[in-house]
């Protein structure tokens, strides 16, 4: 694993780079007709508003997420991001509003089923099972997709054994493709900083989302680092993911998103590509300080 | 993928003290306990289970030979003894599903173990008005029943978290022996005598199993556990002990990866049950005799001591703490008023110097990784022939 640069070129517009073979995607889930036409809204947030007590954390919000796009969530802290991300996973009830995958609610589902409807999310402060293998962890996330009963497992049946079979595979192909297949047997909570997050990225990708979540994958990465992190985000759009990301650093979510949604104060203030962001005066205002400063 | 072994940042103190940890783990700690696991893991399978046949053997021999120094006599008829820690480790390694794998603190445990010896002596015994069946019969319904009752108390109570579970449990524990006193049907401490016995005898006309030798019973139970060690394997290395640990580490993450929590919740409280009903319905059909006195609180910590002295979630070394908890009285008669000052003082030391337990092993919980893993570990040692290979927690 000295380098698994993938082959999508650095301009988000660049459609091209949809048309490279689905590698991770096909290995992880042959079975799923998988789609990277841009296209029809895949999710839709919808008049969202979240209440704590007196605390409006979220205020009438709307957004689309389009297939097969990367989305970026933006803005200052205490904006509301992680809230509405908590939200859209199931992990709090909306006070109004809902939100849709794939024109079915995600209303009233519980946390679990959300995953298996097709969303799966990383965690800010990273959330592995820490006496767990990495490949293991990963093998957490497959059996999302799994059938296996208890009674199956007890008894070994073929299923069963077709299950774990398929699994290692499948989590090992994962763990390559986020560049820590060396690592596969080392526990989780022993992997260094960087990998753990790339880790968290390989289990949420095991879940076989439609839609996969990143919340501030980059916090705590040096540039360097962040360089090889757009390189894997593009890796997983082109094989027909849609990404929603939630991200501080300006560089990196101008440089690997397709489309931006700004929200301050619970609100959305803006949303649309990356240039007009940029040059939006109300987003400059609120959030990126000074239009000279170093976005470009 | 060169630039992730270059410096991190680190954004915050969890972080930093995870760099800490990791260092630790690398230099000295464990370290003795290292090799020993990585020789055995490095065996071939055909070593592996030569060697657990060994030890297998000697287990069933254990009562006949009677080996000096470690028996129990005069003390304990030696062979009773033995069935005493076979029933008792057998009750431990179902709490081990539920404490050692789901992480789920349950101090009523004994409940489960006086539901099954309950059933096992009300449908045998002739002091019963109800249907009588062969033993043998009663095994497989005491599990179902206790299963049942691990259902009943789960459902409402595993929606609760940690300390409140863990009350809620003592309270079941408490319920069961407070009912078997207070309802007439269970006769309280007058009890059931002749509870039931498997069938058969020798030439001489005596029954094989008997309430006075504990070589027939101790050779059933054995091998009852044998057969609940390769189950509770099997449920390990599967999807359901991925679920258990996965609950364990992190309730709210496991659960946001598809987990449903609360069904391998019951899940694990009902086989834990179970195996705690297939233990007490052994244990009262070798006792011959069941009442209200043995099923208390106490026998619940002991179990639960059992689990962590033994390392919680080591299926063997939960086997051998439980040994170790019932054998100790038994050997050293001399200290055994003072049982519980020396297993409080006992527990007390080992969470300071050792809160993973005597055998701490780590479970695996894949079925075919094997090849995997030492696929990974021959292309470490390919990379960097100098670094010390990655395999520590194979």
């Amino acid at each position: 694993m000295s380098n698994q640069n993938p082959t999508s070129s650095a301009a988000p517009a660049d459609r091209a780079a949809r048309d490279m073979d689905p590698a991770i995607a096909d290995v992880v889930a042959p079975e799923r007709d998988i789609a990277v036409e841009v296209g029809e809204n895949i999710m839709e947030i919808k008049n969202l508003s979240v209440k704590f007590g007196g605390l409006v954390a979220l205020d009438d919000v709307s957004f689309t997420i389009k297939r097969g796009e990367i989305l970026g969530l933006i803005g200052p802290n205490g904006a509301g991001k992680t809230t509405c991300f908590n939200v859209m996973t199931g992990v709090y009830k909306p006070t109004s509003g809902q939100v849709l995958l794939e024109g079915q609610s995600i209303g009233g589902k519980l946390r679990h089923q959300i995953t298996r409807l097709g969303l799966a999310r990383t965690f800010q402060n990273i959330r592995l099972f820490g006496e767990m293998t990495a490949l293991e962890n990963v093998v957490v996330g497959l059996d999302a997709r799994h059938k296996t009963s208890v009674v199956g497992a007890l008894l070994r049946l073929p299923r069963h054994r077709r299950e774990e079979r398929t699994a290692i595979e499948r989590g090992m192909a994962l763990l390559e493709f986020v560049g820590i297949a060396d690592d596969a047997a080392m526990l989780s909570r022993h992997l260094s900083y960087g990998h753990q997050r790339r880790l968290e990225i390989a289990r949420a990708l095991a879940t076989d989302p439609k839609v996969l979540c990143l919340d501030e994958p980059a916090a705590g990465f040096n540039p360097a680092e962040k360089e090889d992190l757009m390189a894997l985000i593009r890796a997983i759009r082109s094989d027909g993911y849609t990404v929603l990301l939630i991200e501080h650093d300006m560089k990196l979510v101008m440089g690997v998103t397709d489309r931006i949604v700004v929200l301050e104060f619970g609100k959305k203030l803006a949303d649309g590509l990356p240039v007009e962001i940029r040059n939006d005066p109300r987003v400059v205002a609120a959030y990126l300080g000074e239009p000279e400063d170093d976005v470009a | 993928m060169s630039t992730v072994d270059g410096p991190t940042l680190m954004p915050d103190s969890e972080s930093a003290k995870d760099a800490i940890d990791r260092d630790t783990r690398r230099g000295t700690r464990k370290r003795w306990a290292q090799p020993l696991r990585n020789k055995w893991n490095d065996l071939p399978r055909v070593q592996q289970w030569g060697f657990l046949l060994v030890v297998v053997a000697v287990a069933y021999l254990l009562p006949v030979i009677n080996p000096l120094l470690i028996t129990t006599e005069p003390g304990t008829d030696w062979p009773i003894a033995c069935f005493q820690m076979s029933v008792f480790a057998l009750g431990a390694l179902g709490l081990n599903v539920v404490v050692g794998y789901a992480g789920l603190l349950d101090l009523g445990y004994v409940a489960f173990f006086a539901v099954g010896a309950y059933t096992a002596a009300m449908l045998t015994s002739p002091d019963s008005p109800f249907v009588h069946i062969p033993y043998l019969w009663t095994v497989p319904v005491a599990m179902a029943v206790t299963m049942f009752f691990g259902v009943i108390l789960g459902v409402p109570t595993l929606r609760l978290r940690g300390d409140y579970l863990a009350i809620v449990t003592l309270g079941f524990g408490e319920i069961v022996r407070i009912l078997a006193t207070i309802i007439p049907a269970m006769k309280g401490q007058v009890g059931f005598q002749n509870v039931g016995r498997p069938p058969g005898s020798g030439a001489d006309g005596v029954p094989i199993f008997s309430n006075s030798n504990g070589t027939p019973w101790y050779w059933l139970t054995l091998t009852v556990t044998i057969i609940v060690l390769l189950l509770a394997g099997n449920l390990e290395r599967s999807r359901v002990g991925r679920a258990w640990v996965a609950i364990r580490e992190d309730e709210d993450a496991a659960e946001i990866m598809g987990v449903p929590v609360f069904k391998y919740k019951v899940w694990a409280f009902a086989i834990g049950a179970s195996v705690g009903g297939l233990s007490g319905a052994l244990f009262a059909g070798a006792n011959g005799f069941v009442n209200n006195q043995k099923f208390d609180v106490v026998t619940s910590i002991l179990f639960l001591a059992a689990v962590i002295l033994g390392g919680a979630g080591n299926k063997v070394g939960v086997l051998l703490g439980a040994a170790l908890v019932v054998y100790i009285p038994l050997r050293f008669t001399a200290i055994a008023p003072y049982k519980y000052l020396i297993f409080g003082l006992a527990l007390v030391v080992l969470m300071i110097f050792r809160p993973q337990g005597l055998f701490a092993a780590r479970q695996r919980l894949l079925a075919y990784a094997r090849a995997a893993y030492t696929r990974v570990a021959r292309r470490d040692a390919a990379e960097s022939p100098s670094q010390p290979s990655k395999r520590e927690a194979k």
